[in-house]
């Protein structure tokens, strides 16, 4: 395995793991909506790392334009999910998802 | 062992312990804050992997916009409760053990991997010249860069849109 500066890309590929499995623990252990969103947040983060990496190791500049496409599709989700959220909030006033079971048999 | 390799370690460290806090802090405020430092932690690591333009576009749009548009919706709904009512414990037992077992899953499909292709690693790759010439010069990426344009519009309007108050 190569390193860079010292670093192995192992490193960073068990970085970006951890930073995902906590993104996705935070996706299942919270209620509050918010909080949901920013654990997606924390897992596109965990990819756009991994991107860098991988593109810094490899020496090819594709994957940190992925990163700036990835940053700029999480920019619009982002205010479209707050949008949504907001809307929620003024019909059912709260943020919590086990509310929001209508749809559920 | 250079001093890159006690950076690394350091910001991994705060990475994860701020996101560990993201998931487990009472007060929404908290978790915003946490997650402003995380994003603080991996624009570090951009630095140490020579992508300076990412780095600073990254603490840009994270932490100026995004998390500042988070803050925002937090304070307006005034959620900055502590009684969130929480899920039940057996619930959030499954939860933790089902988030180790992907980490264990990720872990060993990567353990053994070798990565093929390696070549000597360029240090200009991150600049703003070289990512303003990948791009735009070579007409690869030119295309979803007018795309992403047409769906900010589309994100813009639909946001303007869903929470606009009804008018009747």
């Amino acid at each position: 395995m190569q390193t860079l500066s010292g670093i192995p890309l192992n490193y960073y590929i068990y970085l970006s793991t951890a930073l995902f499995c906590i993104g996705v623990l935070g996706v299942m252990v919270r209620r509050n909506a918010i909080i949901m969103f920013m654990c997606i947040e924390l897992m596109l983060n965990a990819v756009n790392l991994l991107m860098v990496a991988f593109s810094r190791y490899l020496g090819d500049s594709s994957g940190q334009v992925f990163v700036f496409f990835i940053m700029a599709v999480a920019a619009a989700e982002v205010a479209v999910g707050l949008a949504i959220l907001i809307m929620i909030y003024r019909n059912a006033k709260t943020s919590d998802t086990e509310v929001l079971n209508e749809l559920k048999l | 062992m250079g001093i890159t390799v006690y950076i690394f370690w350091f910001l991994s460290f705060v990475a994860l312990i701020s996101a560990l806090n993201v998931v487990f802090a009472k007060s929404p405020v908290h978790s915003v804050l946490s997650l402003i430092i995380t994003f603080f932690a991996i624009a570090g690591h951009y630095l140490l992997l020579n992508a300076q333009f990412l780095a600073a576009v990254h603490i840009i749009v994270y932490a100026g916009a995004i998390m500042v548009l988070f803050l925002y919706v937090i304070m307006m709904l005034n959620l900055n409760k502590e009684t969130e009512p929480h899920k039940k414990n057996y619930i959030k037992f499954i939860s933790v053990i089902a988030s180790c077992l992907l980490m264990i899953t990720f872990v060993a499909a990567f353990r053994g991997a070798e990565i093929e292709g390696a070549t000597s690693p360029n240090d200009s790759i991150g600049l703003v010249e070289n990512l303003g010439k990948v791009l735009f010069d070579q007409n690869q990426f030119l295309l979803p860069f007018e795309v992403s344009s047409i769906l900010f519009l589309a994100a813009m309007v639909g946001a303007v849109y869903l929470s606009k108050k009804e008018l009747h």
